[in-house]
C-alpha cells in the first residue's frame, strides 16, 4: 500500500468539486464559526446545519458513508468534554455511584456535552468535506488569495508536495525493523529503553535523509532558475456562479444564527 | 482504518473544533499571529531562498517521524510530537514555523485537529511547545557546557517538558471554554503527558544521539543561529510560568470540580489540592484571594528567575576563571 491512499481528496466534476476554492475556503470556515457561535440547546439549527451538509455531501458524490467515516475521528476527543455531565451546575438528573462516593448528573451537563458533540461533529464534516473536494494545490493558491504569508504558503507547499514521499520512507523503515524483530508472541523483544533508542535513531536517520533530500532538491530548483520566489499562475477571477452559490450559502448560515441566536 | 497509519496512537492534544469557546479560539488566534509573524520576521532577516525548500522538506520529516512508534505495554505506544526536536535542530523560529505547518496540515488534509480553532493547535504545538523545549534545551545546554551529556540531557528534558507545557496550555484552554473544568483538566492532560512526554524524550534523545555522531554539524547549526542561549531560557521559563499563572483563573464554573468532590466524599482531599487554590472565586472579576495567588506566583518566578541568573552567572565565572 502506497501512503498515497491518505490523502483525502476525492476526485470528481461535480458542482461542489467545481465551486471556487477561495469560495469554500470562506464558506467551511463560516460553517464553522456558525455551529460555534451558536448557543447550547439550539437543536433545531444544529439540525438545519446538518441538513446543509447532508445536502452539500449528496451533491458533492463523493459518498454519505465516507465523510462519516472521516468524521468520525474527533470522536475520542469527547472523552476531554465528559467532565461537562458532572461538573456544570443544574438540577440533577441522575446519581451515579462512583469510587465510594456518588456523582450527580445534571440536565445542563449533559445539554452542554451534547451541544459540544454536535458543533465539533458538525465542523469536522465540513472540514472533511472542504478536503474532499478539493485538490490540495488548490487550497493552497485558495489560502494565497486569502493573503496569508507568502512564505507560510510556500513552506505548506512543499511539505505537502514530499509528506508522501518521506511518510513511504518512514513506512519502509517500520516495515524493515519488524522485518528484523522476530517476536513470536506479539511482544517487542529487548527493554523499553533499548526499543525507544532504536527508534530515535530511526528518527534520526529519517532527519538526515530529509535534510540530504532538500539539499539535492534546492540544487535542482536552483539549476531552474528558482531566487527564491515561487510564481504561481494568477488565480482567475470568481465566475457569477460562485458568486451566487456564496452568497446564497453564507445567507443561509446567517439566517441560522440569527434564528439560532434569538 | 487507513488513517492510523499516519497516526499510531491519537495525539490527544489536536483540539477539534466545538471544544472551544470563540472568545479562547480568538485569542488563540491572535498569539498564534503574533507568534508565527515574530517568527516569519525572525527567519526572513537570518537566511535567505535557501530556507523555504529546506523548511518544507523538514515540516515533512517531522509529519513522517510521527509514524514512527514503538511498544511500551498493553498495546500503547511511545511516539514523537516533533516540537522539541524541530526547535532543536532548525533553532526556535524555524522551529515554529515548521510545526505551524504541519499543524495546519494535519487540521486541512486529515482533519486532525480543528479550523476555527487552529490557532489555539498553533500555540499549544508549536509555539508553546518549541519556545519552552528550547529554552529548557539551550538552559541544560549552558549548565553542561561543552560536555556531550548536555546535548543528551538536553534533548530529552526539553521533549519532554515540551510536551507537557503543550498540554497544560491545551488543559487552560479547555478549562476557560467550560468544557472541561481545569481542576479535572490540568492533572489528566498532565498526567497523561508527563508519561507520553518519556517516549518523546527518549525518541528525541535517540535522533539527537544519532545524528551528532553522523552530522555533528547539523546539531550546532541551530545553536549557531541563535546566539544568547540563556536569553532563550528565560523565555521558556516566561511562556512556562505565564500558563502557570493563567491556569486558576481557567475555570467560568469553578465550583463543579468542588460539587464532584463533595459527592465523592473527598472535598478536604480536594481544596489540599495545588488546583483548586481558589476555591470560591467568580470569572471574571478577581478575588482577594485570586490577586493572592497571582501575588504567590510572580513571587515564585522571581524566585525560580534569581535562581536561574544566579547558577548561570556562577558558572560562566567559573569558566572565566578556567580559561
Amino acid at each position: 500500500m502506497h501512503i498515497h491512499a491518505l490523502d483525502s481528496y476525492c476526485p470528481g466534476t461535480s458542482p461542489v468539486h467545481r465551486l471556487d476554492p477561495r469560495v469554500k475556503l470562506l464558506l467551511t470556515g463560516l460553517f464553522i464559526l456558525t455551529a460555534a457561535l451558536l448557543p447550547e440547546r439550539e437543536w433545531g439549527a444544529f439540525g438545519v446545519m446538518e441538513g446543509l451538509v447532508l445536502l452539500t455531501t449528496l451533491l458533492s458524490r463523493v459518498g454519505l458513508l465516507r465523510v462519516q467515516r472521516r468524521s468520525a475521528v474527533a470522536l475520542p476527543f469527547a472523552l476531554a468534554a465528559v467532565t461537562a455531565v458532572f461538573a456544570t451546575p443544574g438540577r440533577v438528573l441522575w446519581t451515579v455511584p462512583f469510587l465510594g462516593g456518588t456523582l450527580s448528573i445534571t440536565e445542563s451537563g449533559v445539554v452542554r456535552f451534547l451541544s459540544i458533540l454536535a458543533r465539533s461533529y458538525l465542523s469536522i464534516q465540513a472540514a472533511v468535506l472542504l478536503a474532499a473536494t478539493t485538490p490540495f494545490p488548490d487550497l493552497l493558491w485558495g489560502m494565497r488569495a486569502l493573503r496569508l504569508p507568502r512564505p507560510l504558503v510556500a513552506i505548506v507547499g512543499f511539505l505537502y508536495r514530499y509528506l508522501f514521499v518521506l511518510a513511504d520512507e518512514a513506512r519502509r523503515m517500520l516495515q524493515a525493523r519488524e522485518a528484523r524483530s522476530a517476536a513470536p508472541d506479539g511482544r517487542g523483544g529487548g527493554t523499553v529503553a533499548w526499543r525507544a533508542r532504536v527508534t530515535g535513531s530511526m528518527a534520526g536517520i529519517l532527519f538526515l535523509r530529509s535534510y540530504e533530500r532538500s539539499e539535492r532538491i534546492y540544487m535542482a530548483m536552483l539549476a531552474r532558475g528558482y531566487d527564491g520566489t515561487v510564481r504561481t499562475l494568477s488565480p482567475p477571477s470568481l465566475r457569477p456562479t460562485d458568486w451566487i452559490v456564496g452568497a446564497l450559502v453564507g445567507g443561509v448560515l446567517g439566517l441560522i444564527l440569527l434564528w439560532g441566536r434569538m | 482504518m487507513l488513517f492510523s497509519t499516519l497516526h499510531p496512537a491519537p495525539i490527544l492534544m489536536h483540539i477539534p473544533d466545538g471544544f472551544l469557546s470563540p472568545m479562547v479560539a480568538l485569542v488563540g488566534w491572535v498569539i498564534a499571529a503574533v507568534g508565527v509573524g515574530l517568527a516569519l520576521w525572525r527567519s526572513r532577516e537570518a537566511l535567505g531562498e535557501r530556507q523555504i525548500p529546506l523548511m518544507g522538506v523538514l515540516a515533512a520529516f517531522i509529519f513522517a517521524a510521527q509514524m514512527l512508534n514503538f511498544t511500551v505495554a498493553g498495546g500503547t505506544s511511545g511516539h514523537l510530537i516533533g516540537g522539541a526536536l524541530a526547535a532543536i535542530l532548525l533553532g526556535p523560529w524555524a522551529g515554529i514555523l515548521t510545526m505551524t505547518t504541519v499543524v495546519a496540515v494535519q487540521a486541512i488534509l486529515f482533519q486532525d485537529g480543528g479550523l476555527l480553532v487552529m490557532g489555539a493547535n498553533i500555540t499549544n504545538m508549536a509555539i508553546v511547545a518549541c519556545l519552552v523545549g528550547y529554552g529548557v534545551y539551550r538552559g541544560v545546554r549552558l549548565l553542561a557546557g561543552e560536555r556531550r551529556w548536555g546535548l543528551l540531557a538536553g534533548g530529552f528534558a526539553a521533549a519532554w517538558t515540551s510536551v507537557v507545557v503543550a498540554a497544560v496550555a491545551c488543559a487552560v484552554e479547555l478549562g476557560f471554554s467550560g468544557t472541561s473544568p481545569i481542576g479535572i483538566a490540568l492533572p489528566a492532560m498532565a498526567g497523561v503527558h508527563a508519561l507520553i512526554g518519556i517516549g518523546e524524550g527518549l525518541i528525541t534523545l535517540g535522533a539527537l544521539a544519532l545524528i551528532s555522531v553522523a552530522r555533528p554539524d547539523l546539531v550546532e547549526m541551530g545553536r549557531a543561529k541563535a546566539a544568547g542561549g540563556f536569553r532563550w531560557t528565560l523565555v521558556g521559563l516566561a511562556v512556562a510560568l505565564a500558563l502557570t499563572l493563567l491556569s486558576p483563573l481557567a475555570s467560568p464554573y469553578p465550583d463543579g470540580l468542588e460539587r464532584v468532590a463533595e459527592n465523592l466524599g473527598f472535598i478536604e482531599a480536594a481544596q489540599e489540592a495545588p488546583y483548586t487554590v481558589i476555591p470560591d472565586y467568580t470569572f471574571p472579576g478577581l478575588s482577594n484571594e485570586a490577586l493572592a495567588t497571582i501575588a504567590a506566583g510572580v513571587v515564585g518566578t522571581i524566585i525560580v528567575f534569581g535562581l536561574a541568573v544566579g547558577l548561570a552567572s556562577l558558572y560562566r565565572r567559573r569558566r572565566a576563571a578556567e580559561a
